[in-house]
């Protein structure tokens, strides 16, 4: 299974195998990674699953759909130009070794 | 947005103009204000001491709150309690429930119908921003009333017993209420874990736009299939403990605002009402004590209660 890198807010790293087809969000909230909330379970609604992706990694990951680009408007810590939500992050084989780091806050 | 399906083109533009009025960042600038109101709120119920928990905080900061946000007139607000037991009693089945309601609801729906459109409603709030959206083409002006009535329609009665359910679980699990005490950061996870425990929508219909397998029963095309959502919300293959209220359980992934495309527009809002006066709660109570009959609201599609007698001491006395 592929691996995601999480990096808290202190600089603690969390490596995670997460299945293929599923979404980083799930992968991080069924392993209990604390600093992904996702209240609305990954219905691309609730911008709780905000993370800062590895700028080297940004375009290996799919396009922003404008749901998601109006979300983040919201988010609650800083949006920056590496600002994804991770549940329209779905999980491949090329993205083995993805590193994501976390906000400080998500609501 | 709850059950509707029109065209899918016309749906994703009205869907899209509510996403934008209630959006993360809207909140954000709402929060200050419902935070400033609950604190009040809960001060003045401090100096009561026992009050009905219904009535006197549930609905009372929800009516504080809510219309003001869709910018509705003062005038006539008494109608919006009645008119939101319409609602939800209408989805029927037609018992009398459902002809008890719609018998005397003509005053209130007259009300609601009048109080959307665009030149009664405050500038700044939802509702103006929904009527915005007729300028730059994104919905006619004919959709615009009928978004602000549904957004208005769908957020009373759910936030009302939201929060009432929120304080009936903390009342009735005194360990529970400990936690959010000691840890006023706890509010936004003990609301949605009383989302999940109490589930106040508890059932919705949908229908098969095609044939459809689920857990391998065969479902046809234009079929109704009614969700149990308070089942989902219990069911023992998915939650550990589910039978008990935890204020620090992992909540994500509950379906008490629904799933998918017809997933609770205003969750964000609802869970912005519930957590702030939780927290306000949290920070000025003690204590809190079920202190008489506690009496249930029969709705045909919510889970609620008429009356919860409750007893509140402040911190720090």
């Amino acid at each position: 299974m592929p691996n995601v890198v999480f990096v808290h807010p202190d600089g603690a790293r969390e490596e995670l195998e997460i299945a293929e087809g599923t979404s980083v969000m799930q992968g991080a909230t069924a392993q209990g990674i604390d600093g992904i909330v996702a209240e609305c379970g990954g219905n691309c609604m609730c911008a709780t699953c905000h993370v800062y992706v590895e700028p080297s990694q940004l375009a290996s990951l799919p396009a922003m759909s404008e749901e998601e680009d109006a979300l983040l408007n919201g988010t609650a810590s800083e949006r920056k130009p590496n600002s994804r939500l991770t549940c329209q992050l779905p999980v491949t084989a090329a993205l083995d070794g993805l590193v994501v780091s976390l906000p400080e806050r998500q609501v | 947005m709850l059950e509707t399906d029109p065209p899918e083109h016309d749906r994703a533009r009205a869907r899209a103009v509510l996403n934008k009025a209630l959006s993360p960042a809207a909140m954000k600038r709402l929060r200050e204000g419902f935070a400033a109101a609950a604190e009040r709120k809960v001060v003045e119920l401090l100096e009561r001491g026992s009050f009905d928990a219904v009535p006197d905080l549930a609905e009372a900061y929800t009516m504080t709150v809510f219309p003001g946000a869709l910018g509705m007139p003062h005038e006539g607000r008494e109608h919006a309690l009645p008119y939101a037991a319409v609602v939800f009693n209408s989805f029927g089945p037609d018992n009398d429930l459902r002809r008890e309601a719609l018998a005397d609801a003509a005053p209130h729906m007259a009300w609601v119908a009048e109080s959307c459109r665009r030149d009664r409603l405050a500038p700044g709030g939802f509702g103006a921003g929904i009527h915005a959206a007729t300028d730059t083409g994104e919905i006619t002006p004919d959709e615009a009333p009928l978004l602000v009535r549904y957004l208005f329609s769908a957020g009373v009665d759910t936030t009302v017993n939201g929060i009432g359910a929120a304080l009936y679980c903390l009342a009735r699990f005194p360990d529970q209420w400990r936690k959010l005490h000691e840890n006023p950061s706890l509010a936004r996870a003990a609301f949605e874990e009383a989302v999940r425990f109490e589930s106040p929508v508890q059932t919705f219909f949908r229908t098969a736009t095609r044939p459809v397998e689920i857990g391998g029963v065969e479902v046809g095309e234009g079929r109704k299939v009614l969700m149990f959502l308070g089942a989902a919300n219990r069911g023992p293959r998915r939650w550990e403990r589910p039978n008990d209220y935890d204020v620090a359980r992992r909540t994500s992934g509950d379906v008490g605002f629904g799933n998918g495309v017809h997933m609770c527009v205003g969750q964000l809002l609802a869970r912005l009402e519930g957590e702030v006066l939780l927290a306000a709660m949290a920070r000025k109570v003690a204590s809190l004590e079920i202190s008489g009959p506690v009496k249930r609201r029969y709705n045909n599609a919510l889970r609620g209660l008429a009356s919860l007698p409750l007893t509140i001491r402040p911190a720090g006395a």
